[in-house]
């Protein structure tokens, strides 16, 4: 039946799809593999190349340049390799070499994320989505189809302030550096934040000099500040790299008449000028602006601020006279809420839970974010200020731990001692408030705290679990071990009730929100896991047991 | 008032701390609160900070070096003019760390050394009325290390930037191999490093003289020019009628440099092969332009002023440009663009009586002409008539990449059929 006669402006009785998703980067991607699992007949609209940002301009060609550097800087570092023991002549490195295993990755990974949705009976829809009307959507030139629901996951683009004359050359985005297209001897990065971080990684690396220009008064806004001195002192401070703060760049101009690129400065507070810059190159890394033009948003009322799409907490989309716009949602950069790629995976997933009938809230305090410098840095939660205020608030204190990587032995080995975790916490329930990790495998090493804050894992459960040794885990081990939780019992607000066995009704109750249908079989698996210990370890040993047999027979 | 920074003891296990790196500098102000020094203990490195507003007037114990729980790493003076006090407390207080930590800097070279025989470099200097200085972020922060006033420093870089070799120049040590290997990578085998690790132990009282910064650019290009296949070609020159016309034009300010040069670019003018460069081992350029620079050996070192356009210019100007150029390389005045745009260079030993030698073709060029003495020499001609002409040996040594021997030897020829008919020298 095709919806599309029905043409009175009604909504359609029977719909071509149950989802359709416009945008199809990691959100989207995330969403329609989770749709498919439950049920739902879906679509997704894409107008440029799937995989969106993330995988053809952002964190996928990133990591595939970082990995470059993160061996240029070990081959490099006479001092680390003779302290192994090792012997290496000069490194270099091959531009073209570098640039095309960045773009294979990118092109290896589209495929993989096309064909994941293929496989599954994913319709990819070509062309540029908008949306017509309630559960109406135009895709190419002139396609109509229907839906029960609507995804709005249309990600982003590079921000750039005006004044600034991009020219894709000398000054450029973070879509034009991924392509390597030359390693520019001197170059000026707009902002500090993690995509100039990363890129200060890359460039320096390479042989280029990096200058920041930073608008806020320090480096690395954003970060914990104790994390983001640290990481001055690492990756700002030894470096071939200087920093302007408290600066806007007025105006850039590219390289052209035999003049280099010129920028202007200017106080960030009092806006006069202040200085002038004479560089090779400049990236604009000032942020991401949401990609929501042409959207068709006028047709449902909805009222875009500074771009962004808004919604409310579960995703769905707000109109202009402030209620909700029914079957549609908007995930991803394009609504603002937290721009990392996962992010917007989570809150399709959040979304598709919802209109396959199960309520869902996503806790954004649990979703942990990286930044893949050597060593790289990553959180999760509340930073310490944050914490602090927050506690003053609403009247709980609020304590810290810290470890030094100095003090791992798997960092050690691996000559990699400099490095801090922290974590944030309540001392009076054990509840996790924020982890942050500077030092390496930072980026791996997150997911431990991430997973406890999402599932409500006190500090006094999660400090009996086991980590092997030696690994970096035990990084996050040595926090859980050094904090000092007042009460063992676990208490929550609202409920508080001592427990010893009901713990993981309780992570269930928080995560699943109301919905019994399926605990029953849920706590019996858990209740298993809980009592195999003994087992799994007798399993163990049979094994090593069988194992050394073999070895010496 | 005098404070001292002590080191402190930041685990109930440590007896002393490392001094990781100092976050201020000599003379520069601190709040309380501040961090001053970076202290690692045997777990971590941690921030020290003052409690006391004030300068931070010596270093007593240096970056990387060791002191025990307690003992005084720094000088806190209160007010600015404490600090000299603070400075020969600290001297006397500490024998020999503090001798070391306070290297005298030594004194800014204003001029930048000239780089003999030096590899032609982009030197487009945009001139637009008086510029500020520009300097890269590691050559800010090298001049910081080895307390070399940056407004001191000449640019040599791109746009006239002040670049880390420029400031390594500055401060008298030689420049350090950029530790990432440009796209075309640099000469593997032959390190200089490797060179004297392998060398027998001095004899005793031997003297060491570390390299001037002239030197210290010869001996690199010395060493580059070790990556280029050269090969040399000889060819004796009658001079009996360049000798004559020698004596007729001295007396007008030309020299036998001049007219080598001439000679040297007429010939170049037919030959543009000789007259070319190979710089990456995949291509080579033809130069639109015969610029001849002439070895020449001035106090402690050699350096290659350039007589540019040699063919097109008349005698007696070139002869004049030479002058000029003598004297300012004799003062150490050269423009780096009168001393590296070189595309062949003539080096003469003829003065010393010197009857053959043989060059190094220097980095970026693709031949070097070596002329030695004009001798009385017996010469039977081709009906067996012995006489007793004046011969002159001229040596080339050429690039074989480019410069193949049926090349050179052509050249030698034309080059030789000028001297010997030297008249065009004149027009």
């Amino acid at each position: 039946a095709s919806a599309s006669s029905n043409g009175n402006g009604a909504p359609p009785k029977s719909f071509d799809y149950d989802l359709i998703i416009i945008g199809a980067g990691v959100g989207g991607h995330g969403a329609a593999l989770h749709a498919v699992e439950k049920g739902l007949k879906t679509a997704i609209i894409e107008g440029d190349v799937v995989g969106g940002t993330c995988v053809n301009r952002g964190c996928v060609p990133s990591k595939a340049l970082l990995a470059v550097s993160g061996r240029m800087r070990e081959l490099q570092n006479e001092h680390h390799m003779k302290s192994f023991g090792l012997q290496v002549s000069a490194a270099g490195y091959d531009r073209q070499g570098v640039a095309d295993h960045a773009n294979n990755l990118a092109t290896k990974i589209r495929n993989n994320l096309t064909n994941s949705m293929k496989a599954i009976g994913v319709d990819i829809l070509t062309g540029f989505g908008s949306v017509l009307g309630p559960q109406k959507v135009k895709y190419g030139k002139d396609n109509i189809i229907t839906a029960k629901d609507i995804i709005i996951a249309t990600g982003s683009v590079p921000f750039v302030p005006k004044g600034i004359e991009v020219d894709g050359k000398t000054v450029i985005t973070s879509d034009h550096a991924l392509k390597l297209e030359s390693v520019p001897e001197w170059i000026a990065i707009v902002g500090s934040g993690y995509i100039g971080l990363e890129f200060s990684d890359v460039y320096t690396a390479l042989g280029s000099e990096v200058t920041f220009i930073e608008a806020l008064d320090q480096l690395m806004p954003g970060f914990d500040p104790e994390i983001s001195k640290l990481a001055q002192r690492v990756l700002i401070n030894p470096r071939k790299i200087d920093y302007h703060t408290g600066v806007f760049a007025s105006k850039i101009t590219p390289a052209r008449d035999g003049k280099p690129v010129l920028i202007e400065l200017i106080d960030a507070k009092t806006k006069e000028p202040k200085d002038t810059l004479e560089v090779d190159a400049a990236l604009i890394a000032t942020g991401r602006a949401p990609f929501t033009n042409g959207l068709g948003l006028e047709n449902v009322n909805v009222v875009t601020q500074r771009g962004f799409i808004p919604v409310d907490e579960r995703m769905r989309v707000i109109d202009g006279k402030g209620t909700l716009v029914p079957n549609l949602y908007c995930i991803g950069d394009a609504n603002g809420k937290l721009m990392l790629a996962h992010a917007a995976s989570a809150q399709g997933i959040s979304v598709v839970e919802q209109v396959s009938g199960r309520d869902h809230v996503l806790n954004h305090l649990s979703i942990p974010a990286a930044c893949f410098t050597h060593p790289e840095i990553s959180m999760v939660g509340l930073t310490e200020p944050q914490a602090k205020e927050k506690g003053e608030k609403e009247g709980f204190k609020v304590s810290v731990v810290k470890t030094s990587f100095k003090a791992n032995t798997k960092a050690l080995a691996e000559n990699e001692g400099e490095g801090i975790a922290k974590m944030i916490y309540r001392p009076d329930n054990g509840e996790i408030l924020g982890v942050h990790i500077f030092g390496l495998h930072a980026a791996d090493l997150i997911h431990e705290a991430s997973n406890a804050i999402a599932l409500g894992t006190r500090i006094q459960d999660i400090k009996l679990a086991v980590h092997a040794h030696p690994t970096l885990s035990e990084v996050l081990d040595e926090l859980f071990k050094a904090a000092k939780v007042e009460s063992h019992a676990t208490t929550r607000t609202g409920d508080a009730k001592i427990k010893l066995n009901t713990n993981q009704e309780d992570r269930k109750g928080r995560r699943r929100g109301g919905d019994d249908e399926k605990q029953p079989s849920v706590s019996k698996d858990l209740k298993d896991i809980s009592t195999r210990p003994s087992s799994f370890f007798e399993n163990i040993s049979v094994g090593v047991l069988s194992l050394l047999s073999l070895i010496f027979v | 008032k005098i404070r001292e920074i002590f080191m402190p003891a930041l685990s109930s296990t440590m007896t002393e701390g490392k001094i990781v790196s100092w976050i201020k500098t000599e003379g520069e102000k601190l709040a309380k609160g501040e961090s001053v020094v970076v202290v690692e203990s045997d777990k971590a490195d941690m921030d020290v900070e003052t409690f006391y507003d004030g300068y931070l007037a010596a270093i007593v114990v240096g970056e990387g070096e060791t002191a025990p729980v307690g003992a005084a790493i720094g000088l806190l003076a209160e007010t600015e003019a404490e600090i000299e006090e603070a400075k020969s407390k600290a001297a006397s207080k500490s024998s020999s760390s503090v001798a070391e930590a306070v290297v005298p800097s030594p004194p800014p070279v204003t001029s930048s050394p000239a780089p003999a025989i030096a590899q032609p470099a982009p030197v487009t200097a945009v001139s637009d009325g008086p510029r500020k200085t520009v300097a890269t972020p590691y050559a800010k922060k090298l001049a910081k290390q080895h307390k070399v006033d940056i407004e001191s420093v000449a640019g040599t870089g791109p746009f006239g930037r002040i670049t880390a070799s420029d400031v390594e120049t500055a401060a008298g040590i030689a420049p350090s191999k950029s530790s990432i290997a440009p796209p075309p990578p640099p000469p593997p085998p032959v390190t200089a490093k490797a060179t004297t690790t392998n060398l027998p132990p001095l004899l005793p009282d031997s003297s060491i003289v570390p390299f001037t910064a002239m030197q210290s650019a010869v001996s690199k290009n010395m060493i580059e020019s070790l990556s280029v296949p050269t090969f040399r070609v000889g060819y004796p020159v009658n001079t009996d009628a360049l000798d004559a016309l020698y004596e007729k034009v001295k007396p007008k300010g030309v020299t036998m440099t001049a007219l080598l040069a001439k000679a040297a670019g007429m010939a170049l003018a037919q030959h543009p092969v000789v007259n070319a460069s190979c710089k990456d081992g995949k291509s080579f350029s033809y130069n639109s332009s015969i610029n001849i620079a002439v070895a020449v050996a001035i106090n402690g070192g050699l350096i290659t002023p350039v007589l540019q356009d040699a063919d097109k210019l008349d005698l007696y100007l070139l002869s004049q440009k030479w002058k000029e150029l003598v004297g300012k390389a004799r003062s150490k005045q050269l423009q780096p663009h009168e001393y590296n745009s070189g595309t062949f260079t003539l080096s003469n030993l003829g003065m010393f009586g010197v009857d053959r030698f043989d060059a190094i073709l220097p980095p970026g060029q693709g031949a070097i002409m070596a002329v030695g003495a004009s001798k009385p020499t017996v010469v039977a001609d081709k009906d067996g008539f012995f006489s007793v002409k004046n011969t002159m040996l001229v040596n080339v040594t050429a690039d074989h990449r480019i410069v193949y021997g049926a090349d050179l030897a052509a050249f030698l020829q034309t080059f030789a059929k000028i001297i010997e008919n030297p008249d065009s020298l004149t027009l």
